[in-house]
């Protein structure tokens, strides 16, 4: 009977599902609507007189004599070099995941293994870190970086971002190694392992799942970074971000609009990868933290 | 663990943060305790058969000496606290004894910088977050009746908002609501106003920015409350149905306590990043109307050729402030919470 009334469609869930249609519209239609904008001419990207020009592309067939234009794209890719930063964007984001990571496990099995008032404060002491604008932790390293000459190149941003990284990807790593049994580290220290060697031969082998959903996050951080590649790096090691960023100033100038919605486009193609194939991390992740409380 | 195998395999996550988390923000409160030097300048008198006239020339030379020695620059102490960009108790005070009522009063507070990017700063985080936590649950019931097979797809797509890059995402809707996009000239049409812009007037950006921020974060309180949907016990809500509750009150009785505890983990996450808003305003180049303490500080920073670090210091130092002030109530519960344990 419970199951014929669940079957039952009432008022409450046509509305509810008609809330979510119309959500899902206001969520996927302005990447959509960017992204075949992107192989129009700007006339048609910003069509004041008729908005269908914008799909039909009247104003492109015009132009170039085709309903596409790769346009756009060849002037930011090639002209405006955006893949120099692309480069730049993969170093950084490789080495800051492969570095927060690392601590990030050795610290994050500290705290789950250790029973001492300390291993609490270290975590009360990172949420508080988590929540400081990174704008404010910017200015503060700005002098010091200038003076000892180590402002605008690569090394720095990561290590910064990888201290950025570090409150969350302890939180994570911590409540995910709580779930690891204790007691499999410690027989292998009751044979005889030391700390770090039970943690090489027992934990290391069962930790990826957790290890790749932080991993997730890390990337997401990096990549989506602005305030801290802005702010830190010099022009020729600017990141994709940045480098939208400064396409706007440059770019709105000359006309060229259709430089930074090519250069838009391309830089949220990965991530929309991304979710495709970690959608089920991504989502155990988001609510790793909850759960726990 | 032991003491020694702990300090050991924390060290190098607590070094990064105590080096580049904790050390900023002494520094920060040291740079806001100096203010950059003055220029030193040459008078030199130059006499004519008409009579003698002094000009002031900047000896470059020498100021770049001097902040070389002195990079931090001349101790100012509270100075740039309470100068006009900042905390102004002397304009305060001064538009108090002028204005004739409270309205006017507030008006032209906010016209001090620092108070007007808090005023947009705070009503950003108290209108986004609340707004996030109703609609994230009504789309999470939602997804949670869809047939199985829409389920997957629905979720992919619902997280975009929230995945994509804040300036990338912030200017997808930019370009959409420009006069000559889409939604923008569309609303032209249909107010007939030609000379309808969201760019142009404050309620309208600040409305376009807080949109942008619901847009941005549902995801991630819907993605959390229908993953606290599925642990909603089966039994509780039959029990409910049997007694002859109604779909709504089984959703107002049931569900939401259930959720509370998400609620509040959604809160906090949300006061604390809604509170560093920044990148939006970089997209929507809304600083003519709209600004955030944190983009006052980006705005120091980047001043062309002299970076104005005792300004920046100053407001980062009370940001930082604002957020242990939003953070308090948290702090405490879990301080209660963990010497309750403790006894």
């Amino acid at each position: 009977m419970a199951i014929k009334a669940e079957k039952r469609i009432t008022p409450f869930k046509v509305i509810s599902v008609g809330f979510v249609i119309l959500w899902l519209v206001i969520a996927a239609f302005p990447f959509l609507w960017t992204a075949w904008g992107s192989f129009k001419v700007q006339g048609d990207f910003f069509s004041k007189a008729d908005w269908t020009n914008a799909i039909t592309g009247a104003l492109t067939i015009a132009e170039t004599g085709s309903a596409f234009t790769a346009n756009g794209y060849e002037g930011a890719w090639i002209q405006e070099e955006f893949w120099r930063s692309v480069i730049n964007t993969c170093i950084v984001v490789f080495f800051t995941v492969t570095i927060s990571l690392t601590f990030g496990t050795l610290g994050g099995y500290a705290l789950a293994r250790s029973g001492y008032k300390y291993a609490f404060w270290i975590l009360m002491a990172a949420l508080v870190f988590r929540a400081m604008p990174h704008i404010t932790l910017v200015s503060g390293y700005l002098l010091p970086f200038f003076e000892w000459n180590i402002w605008g190149i690569l090394p720095t941003t990561i290590i910064v971002l990888v201290a950025i990284n570090q409150p969350f990807t302890l939180w994570m790593l911590h409540s995910f190694f709580l779930n690891i049994p204790k007691d499999m580290d410690e027989s292998a220290m009751v044979d005889g392992c030391t700390r770090f060697q039970a943690f090489r031969y027992v934990i290391i082998p069962v930790m990826w799942p957790g290890v790749i959903t932080t991993g997730l996050f890390s990337f997401l951080l990096a990549y989506n970074d602005f305030t801290v590649t802005r702010m830190l790096l010099s022009q020729e090691n600017e990141t994709i971000i940045p480098k939208i960023a400064s396409f706007l100033g440059s770019t709105q100038v000359q006309g060229n609009v259709m430089f930074a919605v090519a250069a838009v486009v391309s830089a949220t193609v990965p991530l929309l990868f991304l979710v495709m194939f970690f959608q089920r991390q991504i989502v155990s992740g988001l609510t790793a933290g909850a759960v726990k409380g | 663990m032991t003491h020694r195998s702990f300090f050991w395999f924390i060290l190098p996550t607590l070094s990064a943060m105590l080096l580049f988390i904790a050390l900023p923000i002494v520094s920060v409160a040291i740079q806001s305790l100096f203010i950059e030097h003055e220029q030193v300048l040459i008078v030199t008198e130059s006499c004519t058969p008409f009579g003698c006239e002094e000009t002031t020339t900047v000896d470059t030379e020498a100021s770049a000496a001097l902040s070389k020695e002195q990079p931090l620059g001349r101790f100012n102490g509270l100075g740039t606290y309470t100068n006009r960009s900042h905390l102004a108790f002397g304009e305060i005070g001064e538009i108090w004894n002028n204005s004739s009522n409270v309205g006017e009063f507030f008006g032209e507070l906010l016209d001090l910088p620092f108070y007007w990017a808090l005023a947009f700063t705070l009503t950003y985080t108290f209108v986004v977050t609340p707004f996030v936590l109703v609609l994230g649950l009504a789309i999470a019931v939602g997804v949670n009746n869809l047939p199985k097979i829409f389920k997957g797809p629905t979720i992919f797509v619902s997280l975009l908002p929230m995945i994509v890059t804040p300036l990338v995402g912030a200017l997808t809707i930019f370009w959409m609501v420009d006069v000559d996009g889409v939604i923008g000239a569309t609303l032209q049409n249909i107010f007939n106003d030609p000379s309808l812009s969201m760019k142009a007037s404050t309620p309208l950006v600040w409305a376009m920015l807080i949109v942008y921020g619901i847009w941005s974060s549902l995801p991630f309180s819907f993605i959390v409350f229908y993953a606290g949907l599925q642990t909603v016990p089966k039994d509780t809500i039959e029990a409910a149905q049997i007694d002859g509750a109604s779909k709504w009150q089984r959703m107002v009785h049931v569900v939401v306590p259930h959720l509370m505890p998400l609620v509040v983990f959604i809160s906090l996450i949300q006061l604390m990043d809604n509170f560093r808003v920044f990148e939006p305003i970089i997209s929507f180049q809304a600083e003519a109307h709209a600004t955030s303490l944190s983009w006052i500080i980006f705005n120091d920073l980047i001043a062309a050729g002299n970076p104005l670090y005792g300004s920046a210091g100053a407001t980062s130092v009370l940001t930082i402030i604002g957020v242990a002030i939003l953070l308090m109530p948290v702090l405490i519960r879990t301080w209660r919470d963990f010497n309750r344990k403790a006894h």
